[in-house]
């Protein structure tokens, strides 16, 4: 692991890797949308709204995931002290952030022609909710305790500790009824029709692989910003 | 042991403890973050009358009676156990069809007749194209909804 914990050969290879999400990322993205908006068939009872799945599930999946990377960046930052752990955390913080609110955004548009509301205060809408506000907290915290890209230890904390909110989003449509529905893909199966389910599969492709690019980006800017301060620094003193 | 080995140590005590505590306070709020009753959990819990209550599950089929002056209709609420008897006044939502999930805001009236203020449709969790469902009349007998007769 300690392996990339020397930032230039971190930066070697972040280099050529960024395009290497980026492109393929939005070209499945940009596919994902035109086969999601023109050429999937009307649903059963939803009729063309089905079609916001194609945005609300990746933003959903990517909101959840982002905070995933962040607790396991931050348990890598306190028990390894690696070098690049705090960046990796704080570069994802805001596009999880992002994609927790067009999470929340698509499915308040969703629920009004579907079930008669914009938002109800049901466990998988609250926790969700819950989860955008800790990526807020967590954003604010890093940024007031670091004034370095990387991330002081008590936002780690923070981090490792919202984390619990994740399996809590997972199961609460299991554990408590719901206005929301249950989990359409499980390790058992899909009950979403193959006619939505590939388009599916390709925009969460696509938005995951724009993901990495986003967090490849912020993490060499910040990268970048350290330097800049450590030679701005040294000329100070010399 | 290394500070290094020490310092997993207590990460790991920290995340068995924070996903203990998780979930031992999630299963105490079991009942309490439900966001609606069922019919069974509602005949259980001995609501008083005109107290305000959340009720949900599928509407049976064939259940569904409309009233003379074209807005209040009468239908019956079921899980897998139970079933309970709604009146409502006003539109309803597109997706309210007999055998989907409702979500009905409302009070029981002292004869236990559950009288609902707004109605909200609730989607199950699969998606049929229009034209499949249409083959497959009972494409909503696949749900793995819990509330699913």
């Amino acid at each position: 692991m300690h392996r990339f914990a020397n930032p230039a050969r971190f930066l070697r290879i972040a280099k050529p890797l960024t395009p290497a999400l980026f492109w393929p990322g939005l070209l499945l993205t940009l596919m994902a949308c035109i086969w999601g908006l023109f050429f999937i068939p009307t649903e059963r009872l939803m009729g063309d709204t089905v079609k916001i799945l194609f945005v609300h599930v990746p933003a959903a999946w990517l909101g959840m995931g982002g905070w995933t990377g962040i607790a396991i960046a931050s348990i890598v930052q306190l028990v390894w002290r690696h070098p690049l752990a705090g960046v990796a955390a704080r570069a994802i913080a805001v596009p999880g952030a992002t994609f927790a609110a067009i999470c929340l955004i698509t499915g308040s548009i969703w629920g009004r022609p579907t079930w008669g509301t914009w938002w109800v205060w049901d466990g998988r809408l609250t926790s969700m909710l819950v989860l955008f506000f800790l990526y807020l907290g967590y954003i604010a915290l890093s940024n007031a305790s670091s004034e370095k890209g990387d991330t002081s230890r008590v936002a780690a904390v923070f981090g490792v500790i919202g984390a619990i909110n994740i399996p809590i989003i997972n199961r609460s449509v299991i554990w408590w009824e719901s206005q929301h529905q249950k989990a359409s893909i499980t390790f058992s199966g899909s009950s979403i029709d193959t006619a939505y389910l590939a388009p599916l599969f390709v925009a969460v492709a696509g938005f995951s692989l724009l993901f990495g690019a986003l967090v490849l980006m912020r993490m060499r800017a910040a990268l970048a910003a350290m330097r800049i301060e450590a030679r701005m620094r040294r000329m100070a003193q010399g | 042991m290394k500070p290094k080995h020490q310092r997993l140590f207590l990460a790991l005590i920290a995340v068995v403890a924070l996903g203990g505590a998780g979930l031992i306070a999630a299963s105490a709020l079991r009942e309490e973050a439900s966001y609606f009753y069922t019919p069974t959990t509602l005949a259980a819990a001995n609501v008083e009358p005109g107290k305000a209550i959340r009720l949900g599950g599928m509407v049976q089929k064939g259940s569904i009676v409309r009233g003379g002056d074209g807005v209040s209709i009468t239908f019956i609420v079921q899980d897998q156990e139970r079933s309970q008897k709604v009146a409502y006044r006003g539109i309803t939502p597109d997706l309210f069809v007999e055998g989907s999930g409702v979500v009905a805001d409302g009070h029981l009236r002292p004869d236990r007749v559950f009288v609902a203020e707004s109605l909200l449709a609730k989607h199950d969790e699969n998606y049929v194209p229009k034209e499949l469902a249409d083959i497959d009349m009972n494409a909503a007998a696949y749900t793995k909804d819990t509330l699913a007769p």
